[in-house]
């Protein structure tokens, strides 16, 4: 890596509208993310459909798109995760071009280090299933960690040595807030309404119950003929006013950045094991993650120990880090399913459909989760790729389960 | 960093706890009289309130009981703690 | 070196001229005193300027004195290093050698440890009542709580106590000058028993319930550079006080260009003359202190410019009357200079700011500037504190300043006169102390003289260029650290951005080492007026997050490191394995024996034999690691029913079964074997990385399912050592250490064990469990006799050749037999009957998960079954891991695949590879061939059985 971290790209002089709303869409989006900004973009670039409002109760793309660390990589253990988020790094290749926008995509490979036997056969396992899947996988020897990551302390003598890595070359990173603004230019461009400030109060159903005809907003009534809700961290809340449950829970998961330092980590480097991952970003802060806090919490903040665990892990496998300095902490919402697998899905309300449940892999999934979405909202069925991800696979046990296939104890 | 009130041990800080999600969702009665659809129910949803929620907390680095909680998801705000088998107390 | 710029013998500074410290900046070798920080003694020097700002490249000086410093930013090399930090907090000491940055600091990629001069140490302690700050208002504070003899906490930032009060100079309290007030209220913290004064310590994080994070960087104990206390707190008092702004105009960046209130700290603490011409441009009262005190100090000052078109006649007398100029109703419009402000042009301004007459030209090498005071209200708002706009204040103040448990007082709330700041201190001093439990009351309020209370300021953010156009504007500094400028934010405006969070992403304003301490209000104000909106109080601010200044990575790790990070489990027999030259491997937290080589053998021919020894002869294990639960009680039996899969109710006393548990949704969980010790007693044992889990697990069933069950559980996994012996020869071995013990195949039969006294008088649990097929013996003692144990056996068994073996062997023996590791070849995502046990699945008993067995997914045929493989190539040993695919498969992805490899080793019994693997309709593919890509080539396998070794049991009882 030799970019200068001083040089900065400039940003279009348009970005988008502030619209009032209309009191009808076709579509109606809630949530005004990555994710609801990427659907409301292929709904008009795939399917036709520009007669799309998205709204959104804060400002666009406030929530997790702002919070997260940025990391995009397929390399899912399970063929359905995989397949589903392969599809978004490949469109994520297209998306500088596509979007017309210097997003600061940067293909520098993630590594994913395994700290134990266990670990480098569940790692192994990944690769090899990757390369049959279509997904750019390799298992490097610690040497080999060393030579494309040569920051990482690759002794034998620490307390979890590093066993080795998977490694995915096309992985990388990219400025989460300019693949937003890049959306909503596009979106705003095609005649999408988004609307910021907005907040869904209700639902407008039938009288029956069994059918979304509109929302409730605090800028009125807004009727839709069909309504997608891609609101992460706030789902559950939404969905409780129609009575819908879903296997959701909200936690928080922090992330922190450093002061700004001369380009010094050429890749991503995550560790299941000790729980930490960390990149540095263009401007030269290194973006670190830890796990998802244990409580259900919608405060958008986290607990130190959480934080002090993850500094710990960093110093053991950067020990230069030790010196490095935490500037600002924060804490997304990320909507945990029990597999940790999404939910994009038509719902047993008529018209009504989610994309929740994300977890962790939100960022990374932009594009699919819109490409997908759009399709599931525009047709009212699933695409092959989301077809895995009903919300009817809690009730027949076919589970997506990417947690249980990754964390067993041994 | 929560302060928790455990029934028996008094306030302690959240890392001595364990999170056991939502309370009072007993097992089933009679699990093979459900539906898969019930059984689902039961196994995979919990409630997911932005608000005050009753759940289970478990004193894993004290004395190891279990107890629920009233705690305000939006805010963190604990409200009550009372002993599993109790009634959930009315909190404001 | 001379310090040109120091006063001399200046009355109530703050620095101690009989010591000299020497120290070294950007290569050149300066001099200053204790009671210095690292920018006052380059002042005192005559050094203002530092690195140049990082995207402008234009040059930079020092602007404050204190963590909201935004330009003068250094990397400490000796006697510590640091990576960034302003040099307005760093404290002089002698010998001292740091480089000036420019924004970006610089790690060291050859430091392969980490640096012995970062450790760290945390302390936890709990409070009655925190001060946050000791300013004149937290010092009222602390002193009344203190004397109602709570635990008083108080956490001061810098290096003493005073805060804004050691930075005046007429001030008077009760009849005290302002220094002397310090030191009364220090003392009677000092006097105070239940009282803790931290000083250079900075409260970085405010969490949920009062939980405090100090970062102490004096801990006074050597070998640690910092300590993080972390503090509960009763009640907390934020006494933060106020930073004070810059004003944007043109070419405000230039070295020379300082805040007044800094200018006024370094006259009257550090007793350094910053500049010896200066003008003060103001929109409030508190620069002309600094007007006085520059005079007072002998420097020249060309004028006080103020935006006000009638501030306070007292105050324009007292400067005029000093001899200075005062210039109303103005504002500075442009600067002069490179390296350093050589002049400024100063021009009339209307009530909307417009520039309004002709311009003057005025000479300088000192601005000090004062836009008017913002509280620091960062720890109010990381504790979810909203914010209002106080118009008549012109800052962001707490709109609940007062709850149960927390008070914001002083400049920190907008309170900005002296009398107010000491009174509100005790009030709240006295309120937060009889909240915790210890009543006080609140004295009378003082006298305070020399300070009068401000009048209102101007609400002046952005001075306009003499260009008409804000796109133009592109030396109008918001934010300096992120060379953001006035054209940035009208940039922002003009993509149609509305909100204060994208504004500052798309100018980055606000987002430097400073977390905008100083720039973020002007950052609003210049948004407000883009976006035409009246007050900025409808703009809002951004979030405040954690910490309040930069904290090191290792500050937060603590002593978590290396060997501490996580803790070591190790057996009893630990010292045995080393010594005997084991390799271990980690599982959980526990240290095992991986493998035994002798005389320079490699891992595969260490196994082999070690294999061989325990199907030919006898060979020995440390089992202690394997988790060990006591369940007792009268409903043990039933408690197990439900939780096994299989019946344990009605088990033998004296006998052993193994069992499966899985969760609700019906997928294996853990497994193990569990001991029958008396009718209402079992011992179950669990993997070694589950044990915790699995107790959890009981206990949570226990207490929230079934608390009508009679039954408790207890772990005892550290309180039993275990050594497993294992082979045809095991029973003569068990024989010689426990003759008391009837040892043959009638009277101690498989799963059964017996309790007996070891020929060493060893009292023991004996069980005969055999996780390889082998005849085989499990020794439990009490712990502390393992190593006796360990030994004993080894000795027992020295004339069969006993060998000690690891994990490694254990997971090879028992593949052979076609054994399951849970964990390994299961990830939970597999039923028991997947792994074959339908066996164990109990058809007239419930138990948790079996109704999950039922739903449409888990009872498919075609699932991932658990079978043998075996390469066609016996010299094959296929990877773990592998992906297995159909025969014959187009190998262009996606390629459909059947499952994967789980375990896999060369075995020295069969003589050749073999494998276990989890494959879609397994069990009915037996006899068929399956393929493993493993990239160049590809490996064709035969499904079998997944048992390569002794089918029908024979060995189980030995010879």
């Amino acid at each position: 890596m030799s970019h200068d971290p001083r040089a900065l790209p400039e940003h279009p002089e348009w970005l988008w509208r502030t619209p009032e709303p209309k009191s009808s869409y076709d579509i109606v989006i809630v949530g005004a993310g990555g994710h609801g900004l990427a659907t409301a973009f292929y709904l008009a670039r795939q399917h036709g459909i520009t007669n799309v409002a998205v709204l959104e109760r804060g400002w666009l793309a406030g929530g997790n798109m702002a919070r997260n660390t940025t990391i995009i990589r397929s390399n899912y253990l399970l063929e359905e995760s995989a397949a589903l988020y392969e599809h978004a790094l490949r469109l994520w290749e297209t998306w500088p071009d596509d979007l017309d926008y210097d997003f600061l995509f940067s293909q520098r490979g993630v590594l994913n280090l395994a700290h134990t036997l266990q670990d480098v056969r569940d790692s192994r396992r990944r690769v090899f299933s990757n390369q049959l899947g279509g997904v750019d996988a390799e298992w490097l020897t610690p040497d080999e960690v060393a030579k494309i990551c040569p920051i990482i302390n690759t002794s034998s003598d620490t307390r979890y040595p590093v066993l080795g890595a998977t490694f995915q070359p096309r992985a990388g990173i990219a400025k989460h807030d300019h693949v937003a603004w890049a959306l909503a230019r596009q979106c705003d461009a095609m005649g999408i309404d988004l609307i910021q400030g907005c907040e869904v109060t209700g639902f407008v159903t039938s009288p029956d119950g069994d059918r979304v005809t509109g929302v409730h907003t605090s800028k009125g009534t807004i009727n839709a003929g069909r309504i997608g809700l891609a609101a992460a961290g706030r789902t559950s809340v939404l969905t409780e006013q129609l009575g819908l449950r879903l296997p959701i829970q909200s936690h928080p998961l922090q992330a922190l950045v450093s002061e700004l330092l001369e380009p010094i980590h050429p890749t991503v480097v995550m560790s299941n094991h000790v729980h930490v991952y960390v990149s540095q970003a263009h401007k030269g802060e290194l973006v670190l993650g830890a796990g998802v806090d244990a409580y259900n919490s919608y405060t958008q903040r986290g607990s130190i120990p959480v934080i002090e665990h993850q500094m710990a892990a960093a110093i053991e496998l950067f020990p230069m880090f030790a010196r490095a300095q935490v500037l600002r902490t924060w804490a997304g919402i990320v909507d945990v399913t029990p597999d940790a697998s999404p939910v994009i899905s038509p719902t047993p309300i008529e018209n009504l459909f989610v994309n929740c449940g994300w977890g962790t892999g939100g960022f990374k999934a932009t594009p699919a989760a819109g490409w997908t979405f759009a399709h599931t909202l525009a047709t009212g069925a699933a695409h092959s790729l989301n077809a895995p991800y009903a919300l009817d696979r809690f009730v027949t046990g076919a589970l997506i389960d990417e947690h249980g296939a990754a964390a067993v104890a041994h | 960093m929560l302060l928790i009130e455990c029934p028996w041990c008094g306030g302690r800080d959240e890392t001595e706890f364990g999170y056991g999600g939502q309370a009072h969702v007993p097992y089933p009665e009679d699990p093979h009289a459900l539906t898969d659809a019930q059984w689902a129910e039961y196994v995979f949803i919990r409630d997911n309130p932005r608000g005050p929620y009753a759940e289970r907390w478990v004193h894993s680095a004290g004395c190891r009981r279990w107890f629920n909680a009233v705690r305000d998801t939006g805010t963190n705000d604990v409200k009550a703690t009372y002993p599993i088998g109790a009634r959930k107390p009315v909190t404001s | 070196m001379i310090n040109t710029n120091r006063l001399s013998g200046a009355s109530g500074d703050r620095i101690d001229r009989t010591r000299i410290l020497r120290f070294t900046f950007d290569g050149t070798e300066y001099t200053g005193h204790p009671g210095d920080t690292l920018a006052s003694a380059l002042l005192a020097n005559g050094v203002l300027g530092y690195g140049p700002s990082i995207y402008a490249d234009r040059p930079r000086g020092v602007v404050s004195a204190g963590t909201e410093e935004p330009n003068a930013l250094v990397r400490l090399r000796a006697p510590q290093q640091a990576t960034m930090l302003p040099a307005t907090t760093v404290e002089l000491v002698d010998g001292l050698v740091a480089d000036s940055l420019s924004g970006i600091g610089r790690l060291d990629a050859s430091e392969r440890v980490p640096g012995a001069d970062t450790l760290c140490d945390k302390k936890y302690v709990h409070a009655d009542v925190v001060v946050i700050g000791a300013g004149p208002a937290g010092l009222a504070a602390a002193a009344v709580a203190a004397r109602s003899g709570a635990r008083v906490l108080v956490a001061e930032e810098r290096r003493e106590l005073g805060g804004a009060l050691l930075d005046a100079r007429a001030e008077q309290i009760d009849g005290a000058a302002a220094a002397d007030w310090i030191k009364q209220q220090g003392r009677q913290l000092l006097e105070a028993p239940e009282t803790r004064v931290l000083t250079s310590s900075t409260v970085v994080g405010y969490y949920d319930h009062n939980y405090l994070l100090i970062a102490q960087r004096n801990p006074d104990a050597s070998g640690i550079a910092q300590r993080l206390w972390h503090v509960r707190a009763k009640q907390v008092i934020i006494a933060t006080g106020a930073h004070e702004r810059p004003i944007v105009f043109a070419d405000n960046d230039r070295p020379g260009i300082m805040l007044a209130g800094a200018v006024r700290r370094y006259l009257n603490r550090f007793a350094v003359l910053p500049g010896r011409r200066a003008v003060v441009f103001t929109s409030s009262d508190s620069a002309y202190d600094t007007a006085l005190d520059l005079l007072a100090a002998g420097g020249e000052v060309s004028a006080l410019v103020d935006a006000r078109p009638e501030p306070p006649q007292v105050l324009v007398d007292s400067v005029r009357d000093a001899g200075a100029e005062v210039i109303t109703g103005s504002a500075v419009v442009g600067t002069h200079g490179a390296q350093r402000i050589t002049g400024v042009r100063v021009a009339p301004i209307d009530a909307d700011g417009a520039i309004t007459g002709a311009v003057r030209e005025l000479d300088c090498d000192l601005l000090a500037v004062g836009g008017g005071w913002s509280p620091v209200v960062h720890l109010y708002g990381q504790a979810g504190g909203q914010l209002r706009w106080d118009d008549c204040a012109a800052a962001f103040v707490p709109a609940e300043p007062v709850t149960a448990s927390r008070q914001v007082i002083g400049a920190a709330r907008g309170t900005f006169d002296l009398a107010g700041c000491v009174a509100q201190g005790q009030c709240a001093g006295a309120k937060a102390a009889t909240e915790a439990g210890y009543r006080v009351a609140a004295p009378a309020a003082p006298e305070v003289r020399g300070a009068p209370r401000p009048s209102r300021p101007r609400q002046l953010w952005l001075v306009p260029g003499e260009t008409a156009d804000p796109a133009d504007w592109t030396t109008h500094f918001v934010d300096l650290q992120r060379d953001a400028t006035v054209r940035d934010v009208w940039r922002a405006v003009g993509t149609g951005m509305v909100s204060v969070e994208h504004v500052k992403r798309y100018t980055t304003i606000s987002t430097g080492a400073d977390q905008g301490k100083t720039s973020g209000v002007n950052a609003i104000g210049v948004l407000a007026e883009a976006l035409g909106q009246a007050s900025i109080g409808d703009v809002g601010t951004t979030t405040f997050r954690p910490p309040y200044t930069p904290v090191t990575f290792s500050l937060l790790a603590g002593r978590d490191r290396a060997e501490l990070s996580d803790p070591v489990r190790t057996t009893p027999i630990h010292s045995w394995h080393v010594e005997h030259g084991a390799l271990f491997e980690n599982v959980g937290q526990w240290k095992r024996p991986w493998y035994y080589p002798l005389h320079g053998e490699d891992m595969e021919q260490a196994v082999l034999r070690e294999c061989r020894a325990a199907r030919t002869g006898v060979a020995m294990q440390d089992a202690s690691t394997l988790g060990k639960i006591e369940i007792v009680g009268p409903d043990a039996p039933e408690f197990l029913n439900r939780i096994y899969t299989n019946g344990f109710a009605k088990l033998a006393v004296g006998s052993a079964r193994y069992g499966l548990q899985c969760k609700a949704d019906g997928m294996v969980f853990d497994d193990g074997v569990s001991l029958r010790l008396a009718e209402d007693r079992y011992l179950m044992t669990t993997t070694t990385g589950n044990a915790a889990a699995v107790l959890d697990w009981l206990e949570e069933w226990l207490q929230t399912e079934w608390p009508d069950l009679a039954v408790h559980c207890t772990s005892v996994t550290e309180q039993w050592s275990t050594v497993a012996v294992v082979g045809p020869d095991s029973r003569d071995v068990i024989a010689r250490l426990a003759p008391d013990l009837d040892v043959s195949a009638a009277a101690f039969p498989f799963m059964a064990h017996r309790e007996t006294t070891l020929a060493s008088g060893i009292p023991a649990r004996i069980c005969r469990i055999s996780f390889s097929g082998e005849l085989a013996f499990e020794v439990n003692v009490a712990s502390w006799f393992g190593l006796a144990l360990w030994e004993q056996v080894y000795a027992a068994g020295a004339d069969y050749g006993i060998t000690p073996y690891g994990t490694e062997t254990m997971h090879v023996l028992r593949a052979e037999k076609g054994f399951p590791i849970v964990g390994q070849d299961t990830d939970g995502t597999v039923t028991p009957d997947d792994l074959g046990m339908g066996w164990a699945i109990a058809k007239h008993k419930d138990f948790i998960g079996k109704r999950s067995f039922a739903r449409p997914d888990t009872a498919r045929t075609n699932r991932k079954q658990l079978v043998g493989l075996l390469p066609l190539d016996p010299d094959e040993v296929l990877p773990e891991g592998a992906a297995l695919v159909e025969p014959p498969v187009q190998l262009n992805p996606p390629v459909p695949m059947l499952g994967h490899v789980t375990s896999s080793y060369r075995s020295a019994v069969l003589d050749r590879g073999f494998a276990l693997a989890l494959i879609e309709s397994g069990r009915a593919r037996i006899g068929e061939v399956v393929h493993a890509p493993l990239g160049e080539r590809t490996v064709p396998a035969r499904v079998t059985k997944p048992v390569f070794y002794d089918e029908e049991g024979n060995r189980r009882d030995g010879r």
